[in-house]
């Protein structure tokens, strides 16, 4: 791990293609600096995206990464972690990529609790398509698909997490730069699955949840006297979808990552030349 | 050839079929004798029922007949299903005193046994050893030393004390006693041991062994039938050379798993049957698109949709050859035996890494569930070699950076072949993507560059068909006119059968592939041959399609799709009617 790294190391040469004024710009920017305070190196570190706006985020980072299949960044996020403990995995994705059709995998890989960073950019609409629902769009939010609005009630990414006993679940605003990068950072350094749901703004789609409408309403939890390792106070605050929190609403302090629950610590990369050197017994087992 | 001894016990699902001929079958491996099972054949009459049959020999045997010398019969039901395969002085062990069995009805020149099963066994400790009791009065027939089926019940319930071994040692010497104290048929077998030494494994065993050996660190997967015996063996196991076994929410996810510890560095692989591999045929094209080395195990069951999961099949091929979107190349390897399970798993693992392409490894249901025996000298772990094709470390990664010193991970190479960095490795840093990409790994829709790349990808397969000796497996008459050409497990019983139609003195030439992509090239055996039969467990033909292909020729179809393996008379049957229409046309 070197200790002399800067967040630029973690960019590319790539432009983004992201609109002018996107809430991915300062999404990433968290990431980043997350990545580089915790002493990580972009030799050692792992991003890997899905599809989508958010997807495009491995292209503009600099480290080792993939840009894999829709919906499926967690699994891939998953093996490589197993397969290498060093390796430091960051899984960014999207609304649609994480809630609706990752959904099933962002629920399991909550509560597997694997030792990673999972970064969903909520903009609440499917940009790179153009404008449709996705699956945290507001009740009635009219779109090309839906012009009448979804009328059906959106999904609280933060109760998914707690349902599925996540262990670090928490809430950021890309444009509040420090304090995202700092609740980034703890997700980082959080033995196990480490949840942030950022509310990423998309300016070109959404004209509903803007910068402005976040600004005004979100509640920060480092003002108020919250307790995010208390079970209740969380329950409470993440069963109320009335409002926007920012911070860490809930972290289980005594979290085991799967990795030791499972004793996974080896270097899966690292075999011999030849067949392992007891594996004869292999073959005494079916006499 | 010696004779063969054939045997079998039948009943209803839960009546510990499985299990109880497993026992038998590892009391003759231990006695040195040869052993071949079977539990796929189907019902004649309705589901529900449920069978373990058993062919031994001094001599290897590796399939199965229409035959049957002993049955233990738990219900009517059993004899009846059997009635084809039953003869003169055959033998049925039953239990008379069950209410089920008491009017039962023994075949005129059938021997039948009435034996109290469930009485003996409750003598001996518990009614739950009834099938040992069976498996005793068996071994008084066929003349078999109880000791080996005491050694066989040591290694079955060694782990759960020895009190229950003792048990259902008791329970074994009751069912043998009760035959020779009340019945003095001369039966006529004699299952003679000798001092060799065997395993005795499976299809989906010999390919977990055969992943541990090859390097196989990490394995993801969702259980199906009938893969799941791969990631039951592994479990347990590749922890003890570092390794980790994923149960996954589904297929979607045990692939993209497998696929992120392959980025990582790992040798991995996922094990799947049909409607897994519609699942994973998603992430497959990324996985190619990508470079990934990836074994993915294929162990076919009959189709289409839930089909019949528990049935033979070989209608998977074209799936693995064409599945997906787009087009990229990947690998099909088919091993012919269970011990080919072992040898192919191990290239697999070595091909999708020298040339970073994913691999499906496809065995079928008779493979997979088959157990076989071999000397152990088959599985030589000393013979296993590793290698690991161009992976970069952070001496040589200088030599595929550019100007700028950025890695290549798809760079444009004569043999299509890139070097590979894994992640931890300074100067190696790089994205890849389902996107067409440059040379560095990023996007592109640039014409030269989407061409390049296209190009680079298509050449790995040259390149292997270069360097790989892609060979089939030759058997019969080399000069014969007749060529027969099949893949997957029909070899066995398609070995037997030439020795059949030997007898009958038709001569024939077999060609056991496989490697079905890339595949050798069989046309001067296809223009040397007056006949060329294509034998596959399928309804349409799908290799037959490819040896038409190839060869630009019209070939005749073997087919079964019926759920159930050839046989080795059924096939000689069938060759052997081929053979006579031509000669019919011919004249």
């Amino acid at each position: 791990m070197s200790s002399n790294v800067r967040f630029t190391d973690f960019k590319s040469d790539a432009q983004p293609t992201w609109c002018p004024g996107c809430g991915d710009f300062g999404t990433m920017n968290g990431m980043m600096k997350a990545l580089a305070e915790t002493g990580n190196s972009p030799d050692e570190t792992f991003v890997v995206a899905g599809i989508g706006c958010s997807g495009k985020i491995g292209t503009y980072m600099r480290s080792y990464a993939l840009h894999g299949v829709h919906g499926r960044a967690l699994p891939v996020g998953a093996g490589v972690k197993l397969a290498n403990p060093d390796i430091e995995v960051m899984v960014a994705g999207g609304d649609g990529d994480g809630y609706s059709i990752g959904a099933g995998h962002f629920v399991h890989a909550v509560r597997r609790n694997i030792d990673m960073t999972y970064v969903v950019m909520d903009n609440r609409i499917y940009g790179l398509t153009k404008g449709q629902a996705s699956p945290t769009s507001r009740e009635d939010f009219e779109t090309s698909t839906t012009p009448e609005g979804p009328q059906q009630p959106p999904v609280n990414p933060l109760a998914l997490a707690f349902a599925a006993s996540g262990t670090f679940i928490a809430q950021s605003f890309s444009t509040d730069a420090q304090r995202h990068a700092e609740i980034v950072k703890e997700a980082v350094e959080h033995d196990g699955f480490g949840f942030v749901n950022v509310f990423s703004p998309c300016v070109t789609f959404n004209d509903v949840d803007t910068y402005d409408y976040f600004r005004d309403s979100i509640v920060d939890l480092a003002e108020t006297d919250h307790d995010p390792t208390d079970y209740e106070d969380a329950r409470s605050r993440i069963l109320d979808p009335g409002t926007e929190y920012q911070g860490i609403l809930y972290r289980e302090e005594d979290s085991v990552p799967y990795e030791e629950s499972h004793g996974v610590d080896a270097d899966m990369t690292d075999i011999p030349d030849g067949a392992p050197e007891d594996a004869t017994d292999l073959v005494r087992e079916f006499y | 050839m010696p004779a063969d001894f054939n045997w079998a016990i039948g009943g209803e699902a839960g009546d510990g079929i499985d299990s109880t001929g497993k026992i038998f079958a590892q009391a003759l491996s231990r006695a040195g004798r040869h052993v071949f099972t079977s539990k796929d054949f189907a019902s004649r009459i309705r589901g529900g029922y449920t069978a373990y049959k058993v062919r031994t020999s001094v001599s290897q045997v590796q399939s199965v007949v229409d035959r049957l010398d002993v049955l233990i019969a738990l219900t009517q039901r059993t004899i009846d299903e059997n009635l084809d395969e039953l003869h003169e002085g055959s033998v049925i062990i039953y239990d008379g005193d069950r209410t089920t069995m008491a009017d039962v009805e023994i075949p005129d020149e059938v021997i039948g046994l009435d034996v109290p099963l469930k009485g003996l066994a409750e003598e001996a400790g518990g009614a739950i050893m009834r099938n040992v009791v069976a498996l005793g009065a068996a071994c008084a027939v066929s003349d078999f030393p109880l000791e080996n089926l005491d050694s066989a019940l040591e290694k079955r319930f060694g782990d759960k004390g020895s009190a229950i071994v003792e048990n259902n040692m008791t329970a074994a010497q009751k069912g043998r006693d009760y035959v020779l104290e009340n019945y003095d048929h001369e039966y006529g077998y004699d299952l003679e041991c000798t001092d060799e030494n065997y395993v005795l494994l499976n299809g989906d065993e010999a390919i977990g062994m055969g992943a541990i050996a090859g390097g196989c660190r990490f394995y993801a997967g969702y259980p199906i039938t009938p893969a799941t015996n791969v990631m039951e063996y592994l479990t347990g196991r590749i922890e003890r050379y570092g390794g980790h076994v994923v149960q996954a929410e589904d297929e979607l996810s045990a692939i993209n798993m497998a696929l992120g510890a392959a980025r990582a560095g790992a040798r991995s692989m996922t094990a799947t049957s049909g409607p897994g591999i519609d699942l994973m045929t998603e992430t497959f094209g990324l996985v190619a698109t990508s470079e990934t080395p990836l074994v993915i195990c294929n162990v076919m069951r009959s189709g289409p949709s839930t089909g019949m999961p528990t049935k033979q099949e070989q209608g998977d091929l074209n799936a693995m050859l064409y599945g997906g979107h787009g087009e990229v190349p990947r690998f099909v390897l088919a091993p012919t035996t269970i011990a080919e399970c072992f040898h192919k798993t191990v290239e697999a693992f070595n091909l999708a890494e020298k040339y970073q392409i994913p691999v499906y490894l496809t065995a079928d249901l008779s493979l997979a569930v088959t157990e076989q025996t071999y000397p152990p000298e088959e599985f030589d772990m000393d013979a296993v070699e590793i290698e690991r094709g161009k992976v970069v470390d952070e001496e040589t990664v200088g030599e595929w950076q550019d100007e700028e010193g950025r890695f290549k991970p798809h760079a444009i190479t004569e043999d299509g072949i890139s070097p590979r960095a894994f992640p931890g490795t300074e100067g190696g840093v790089h994205m890849s993507t389902g996107l067409e990409h440059d040379e560095l790994g990023r996007r592109t829709e640039e014409t030269g560059m989407r061409v390049d790349q296209v190009d680079k990808r298509t050449r790995k397969v040259e390149t292997a068909k270069e360097r790989e000796p892609f060979e089939a497996r030759e058997f019969g008459d080399p000069d014969a006119e007749t060529l027969v050409v099949s893949w997957g497990s029909n070899e066995g019983a398609m070995t037997e059968a030439i020795e059949y139609l030997d007898e009958e003195g038709i001569d024939v030439r077999f060609l056991s592939v496989p490697y079905i992509f890339p595949r050798p090239d069989l046309t001067e055996a296809i223009e040397d041959a007056e006949t060329v039969i294509v034998v596959e467990c399928n309804a349409t033909g799908q290799f037959a399609d490819l040896i038409e292909h190839d060869a630009l020729t019209r070939v005749t179809r073997v087919n079964k799709y019926d759920g159930v393996r050839f046989n080795a008379d059924e096939l000689a049957e069938r060759i052997g009617a081929i053979l006579a229409d031509d000669t019919e046309v011919a004249a």
